[in-house]
């Protein structure tokens, strides 16, 4: 059996910078597609707008994240934090704009399982587990694997497999409820059960919709340590409200208000910053 | 109608004043041997316009002409004799006389006859009687006294049918002339009798006349193209008739179901508890008021509305307040309800359909244009629905109930925590759906059958309504109600009742897969949730 | 630690399960129709001809519930017109039965009865190749699956779920069955299909046949029980669970749920199309009541009584159900009605797991 540690490092050979489909694990894996990041940025979000009904949630925002960054994002209620992933993840199409999955994939045209297929992980705002299916289960499920209705009816489950949900079940100190029905769960632990799907679907961006939400302390530190121990080998794009965990991931920090970008960089500067300042304290 | 015109006519007939006499050999001639010769005497005292030769021939009509063998004609209405041809009363009666018997060729042209001369008597009553007899197949011969009786007729009415009746007889005129002008003519009309009139016309074989017959042509296009548009404009209003009787159907659910979210599958038996209410009061008003037996109608409008409301409510405090945020159970739950209300209402009036009468004052209809008949059943049916729309509008939009109402809609915790009584808006509002849906059935009483099993058949109907306006959309449910009506009637005309049915359905299935919020859609993130 | 097919079969059952179902096999296969055929009537062994064709009648319920609950209880989709599926199959076996009256009927021709009456010449093209038995068989099968696919696949596509699918589908049985109320549809307008005499040449109402037809009933509902455990233990069962409690999150994991929504719905309709073809010949009439939305409603209870999201809940609940409607019918036909009410309204309100649910209730309270 592998150690904490060494289970990430084998994440780490599954998904190392260059050319992703070279290093894919023999057995149980299906090949990463090929994704290009030749310019270095793995999503492109260009002039998107959304409204509903004249509310405009998105307003011609543009964002880049860099392949292996770790971005937050901040903004008041309303900024269009959850309209921006729902647009990334093909829940919502935009009225306008292009969204780009490194340089070839175009998401508004693809769905929300082809875009999972091509390596977007999503965590809900509030935690999403199969509540009726055990801990395990939900791992399972999610574990990159294809998908097709009817391979599903003759999958097994190998000792790959296995394996790899028992190194996820210690990572996310979930291995003791492995069995358990994941709507037992406290919320934490739901929140880190669903970050533990996350990972099993191997994405190469994970958009994270306040993933400390719930948590204690303690939880949210661990959490933190976590996503950093990730970047560099995924992306990640974390929507928070905690500044405190912001501060400890220590990313670049893009500020979204009324639906477009307001400011960019880092925390300290960006909390200087004499726009922002108001948005959030109002005017 | 006519036989009491009749009666009128012969009732003043002795107390006519003294007149001129008539030509003596035409009124012996009416008693002739020879039909052809009879009916030469009746068509020239006809044409003669004299409105005494009237008396004659009624009596001749009415087997009182008598002859005397020697060839006296006189007239005898009761027991006294009077002189056809004076007038004057013969006494003593002749000791042998014997009633001229006519055959019916004889009658049709006494019968024309005597409507022309009544084209000319002085009471409007009976010249517009004589004119509307004249609609339908006026003879050729009464072309001369319906001349005459148009040059001197002033009342409009009169002079419409008149000109009608004059233009249909001059069709058979052998002047092509006057052929040709009163096909022109009849090319204003817009009946499909007139069409019948003049598509012989068109013919060669019956018409020689290549003008007249081109006439003809163009006045049969005029004619048809008026028809279509009366045709159109009826199934507009059937159309809409219909949708009022699904949006009447259906508000109660946009309520129920698209305002609180609960799946009424009981809706349909709503409807039924109204529909007995009307029942159950308009046997109230036979027994008790029979005076007034006709205004049921009004007094079961507060009935249905209470008892459906009060079924409703007992619905919601029993069982569905039970099922709120489990909108398959709440549906299964609620079929069971209505399965129990069936049941109910065949045990308690009977498994057959109750007789649920019009009032007087419903039936019948008016006429908007040739061949548009609007019957008043559906006119009220169509007011009443905009009565309930309004009442539905003011309750919603301008009583507390109705903001209390879309509070508890928006967000139940919210309302709750700033002193709504969330739970008894619950059970009024679900009250005010089935008091609505109870509205429904006073008017589906009114053009449907009543029975136990009648609701079964609008639930399928009001929630497409409900679900192609949108749910939770007031306004959506009217235009759908409306929309679906009308489409329904033009496919009808298409295709027959039931493929129409099934063609609007699957419209309808094919549409929400389009558009799966429906006409009236509600967009955004939250829509989901 | 692969396992071979084989063994994952066998494994699908536990050993009581198994053993259960050898037991309901030996019953329904041999016992009944033997005691059924051989044993003379007035002997008490023999089984009558009313428990043969009920016992067989509600078999065929109960694969239509396990398939109701294969949809409902697994995947959360509650359809309103399985009634549809279950008659198009009786319709097109119904189709094969009214050739095989042949010229037997009363009025003497090669066409059904009711298309003589309708002064019909030869058969519509819809009917040809009805008279082989292996046609119909495969229009059982293929026609409510087409309906299904296609109806299944604009619906999930368009993400039509819950409540309005369940009403949708409604709309679809009550079209359904105003379309072959129709005399011009060709399917006996209102009065269906009756009157059959003969299935592959032999007598339908003879006790070989009717003992057959029982036993056919009774391996379709162990096939089908089979199936379902081999579904609903498979990844693919798991998947379609987890679409029910949130589908969302299924499909930003990479499964698209239209797939599988549309297998589980289809071969739901198949079930109940091959249900229907065995009732059918049993009860000896098809009728478009049969479609009426009642009838689709009334699964659902079926499902609902025993117990959703098992496999065996719904075999009882059909039991219980359709037995209390023989009973109640027959004894206080004024009353039925009430009862099926009630029980939508009990069952709902304090019986959501059903009687399953209650069992395990029970037993968990006799342990603690």
């Amino acid at each position: 059996m592998e150690t904490h540690s060494q289970q990430g490092a084998r994440m780490s050979v599954a998904e190392q910078g260059h050319g992703w489909e070279d290093n894919a694990p023999a057995v149980g894996h299906i090949l990463q597609p090929g994704l290009d990041i030749s310019h270095k940025v793995i999503l492109y979000l260009d002039d998107i707008s959304v409204s509903f009904d004249g509310f405009k949630a998105l307003n011609k925002l543009s964002l880049a994240i860099d392949a292996g960054e770790l971005r937050c994002i901040i903004g008041p209620n309303g900024a269009g934090k959850t309209t921006m992933m729902d647009v990334i993840t093909g829940k919502t199409r935009p009225d306008s704009g292009t969204c780009f999955f490194g340089q070839t994939l175009d998401l508004t045209r693809m769905t929300e399982p082809q875009i999972a297929h091509a390596g977007i992980g999503r965590k809900f705002q509030k935690p999403t587990v199969f509540e009726n299916h055990t801990v395990f289960d939900n791992l399972e499920l999610a574990m990159k694997a294809d998908k097709r209705a009817l391979v599903s009816l003759f999958a097994r489950l190998d000792d790959v497999g296995r394996d790899r949900i028992a190194d996820t079940l210690r990572l996310i100190r979930l291995d003791r409820e492995a069995d358990r029905k994941a709507g037992l769960l406290s919320h934490g632990q739901k929140q880190w059960l669903e970050i533990g799907m996350l990972l099993m679907q191997e994405p190469q961006l994970l958009l994270l919709d306040e993933p400390v939400a719930g948590m204690t302390d303690d939880e949210t530190e661990r959490t933190g340590e976590l996503f950093k121990s990730l970047a560099g080998r995924h992306s990640l794009v974390v929507v928070e409200h905690d500044m405190a965990f912001i501060e400890q991931l220590g990313g670049k920090v893009t500020v979204l208000h009324e639906g477009s970008v307001l400011a960019e960089g880092g925390l300290a500067a960006v909390q200087a910053d004499p726009r922002v300042i108001e948005v959030y304290l109002g005017r | 109608m006519k036989r009491f015109l009749i009666a009128l006519l012969l009732c003043t007939l002795p107390a006519l004043p003294a007149r001129a006499a008539l030509d003596p050999a035409l009124v012996k001639q009416l008693a002739a041997e020879d039909s052809d010769a009879r009916i030469a005497a009746i068509q020239k005292l006809g044409t003669s316009g004299d409105p005494d030769v009237l008396k004659v021939l009624k009596a001749l009509a009415s087997d009182s002409l008598m002859v005397t063998p020697d060839g006296r004609v006189f007239l005898m209405p009761e027991d006294k004799a009077f002189d056809a041809a004076t007038g004057a009363e013969i006494d003593p009666v002749p000791a042998e006389y014997d009633a001229i018997t006519i055959n019916n060729r004889i009658r049709s042209e006494l019968d024309n006859a005597i409507a022309g001369l009544r084209l000319l008597n002085p009471d409007r009553a009976v010249r517009l009687a004589a004119a509307r007899e004249l609609q339908s197949d006026p003879g050729i011969e009464l072309v001369p006294v319906m001349g005459k009786a148009l040059a001197k007729e002033t009342d409009a009415e009169i002079r419409h049918l008149l000109r009608f009746a004059l233009d249909q007889a001059n069709l058979a005129s052998p002047d092509a002339k006057l052929r040709l002008a009163a096909v022109r003519a009849l090319g204003h009309d817009a009946s499909p009798t007139t069409r019948g009139l003049l598509l012989p016309l068109t013919d060669p074989a019956n018409e020689a006349d290549a003008a007249v017959r081109q006439a003809a042509t163009a006045s049969v296009k005029a004619i048809e193209s008026r028809l279509a548009i009366g045709d159109t404009l009826g199934q507009i209003f059937t159309g809409i008739s219909l949708g009022s009787i699904l949006l009447l159907a259906a508000l109660g659910l946009a309520i129920t179901y698209g305002v609180m979210g609960v799946i009424n599958m009981a809706h349909g038996e709503l409807l039924m508890v109204g529909a007995y209410a009307a029942y159950f009061m308009q046997g109230v008003f036979r027994s008790h008021l029979p005076a007034y037996a006709d205004w049921y109608v009004v007094a079961a409008i507060p009935v249905s509305f209470l008892a459906s409301a009060l079924v409703g409510m007992a619905l919601e405090c029993t069982v569905i307040r039970w099922l709120y945020g489990r909108p398959l159970e709440t549906l299964l739950a609620t079929w069971g309800l209505s399965l129990i209300l069936i049941q109910a209402a065949r045990v308690l009036f009977g498994a057959q359909n109750v007789e649920v009468g019009n009032p007087a004052w419903m039936s019948g209809g008016v006429e908007v244009m040739a061949g548009l008949v609007l019957p008043w059943n559906r006119i009220v049916i169509i007011g009443f629905t905009l009565f309930v729309l309004a009442l539905v509008w003011v309750l919603m939009q301008k009583t507390r109930l109705g903001l209390f109402v879309r509070a508890v809609t928006q967000n139940r915790a919210m309302a709750g925590c700033v002193g709504v009584p969330t739970a008894r808006i619950d059970t009024l509002a679900f009250g005010l759906g089935a008091g609505i849906a109870g509205l429904g059935g006073l008017a589906l009483s009114q053009v449907a059958n009543v029975g136990p099993d009648m609701g079964q058949g609008y639930i399928v109907d009001s929630f497409m309504v409900v679900v192609l306006g949108g749910v939770g959309q007031l306004a959506g449910t009217v235009w759908a109600a409306l929309g679906l009506g009308v489409l329904t009637k033009f496919l009808e005309g298409w295709t027959g009742a039931v493929i129409a049915k099934i063609v609007v359905l699957v419209i309808i299935i094919v549409f929400i897969q389009k558009r799966p919020q429906g006409l009236f859609a509600l967009k955004g993130r939250f829509v989901e949730n | 630690m692969r396992t071979p097919v084989t063994l994952r079969f066998l494994g699908m059952l536990t050993r009581t399960g198994w053993i259960a179902l050898a037991l309901f096999a030996a019953i329904t296969l041999v016992l009944l129709p033997v005691l059924h055929v051989y044993v003379p009537h007035d002997n008490p062994l023999h089984v009558s001809n009313y428990v043969i064709t009920l016992g067989g009648k509600i078999m065929c319920y109960a694969v239509v519930a396990v398939a109701m609950d294969l949809i409902w209880g697994y995947a959360g989709i509650l359809s309103l017109g399985h009634g549809v599926f279950f008659a198009l199959g009786g319709y097109a076996f119904g189709m094969y039965l009214m050739r095989q009256i042949g010229t037997d009927g009363s009025y003497h021709s090669t066409l059904p009865d009711f298309m003589v009456f309708l002064d019909w010449k030869t058969l519509p093209w819809y009917w040809t190749g009805s008279d082989s038995f292996l046609w119909a068989m495969f229009l059982v099968l293929a026609v409510p699956a087409l309906l299904a696919a296609l109806f299944g696949f604009f619906a999930f596509r368009s993400r039509i779920r819950g409540v309005y699918f369940s009403i949708i589908t409604q709309a679809l049985t009550y079209a359904a069955m105003l379309f072959f109320f129709r005399n011009e549809t060709g399917f006996g307008g209102n009065n269906g299909f009756t009157d059959f005499r003969r299935i592959l040449g032999y007598d339908i109402t003879s006790p070989e046949m009717r003992s057959t037809l029982f036993a056919l009933s009774s391996l379709m509902l162990m096939l089908t029980l089979l199936l379902g455990r081999w579904l609903m233990t498979s990844k693919f069962g798991r998947v379609l669970t987890a679409i029910r409690d949130a589908e969302s999150r299924v499909m930003f994991m990479g499964y698209n749920p239209l797939h599988y929504k549309l297998f589980i719905w289809t071969l739901s309709a198949m079930l109940c199309a091959v249900a229907g073809a065995l009732y059918v010949p049993q009860v000896g009439i098809i009728n478009p009541s049969e479609m009426s939305t009642a009838n689709s409603i009334e699964i659902a209870i079926w499902a609902a009584v025993g117990g959703r999201g098992t496999l065996i809940g719904p075999v009882i609940g059909a039991a219980l159900v359709n037995l209390s409607k023989s009973y109640f019918t027959v004894a206080f036909p004024d009353y039925w009605l009430f009862f099926l009410g009630a029980l939508f309204v009990m069952v709902t309100l304090w019986l959501p797991e059903g009687v399953v649910g209650l069992w395990k209730r029970i037993r968990n309270r006799g342990r603690a």
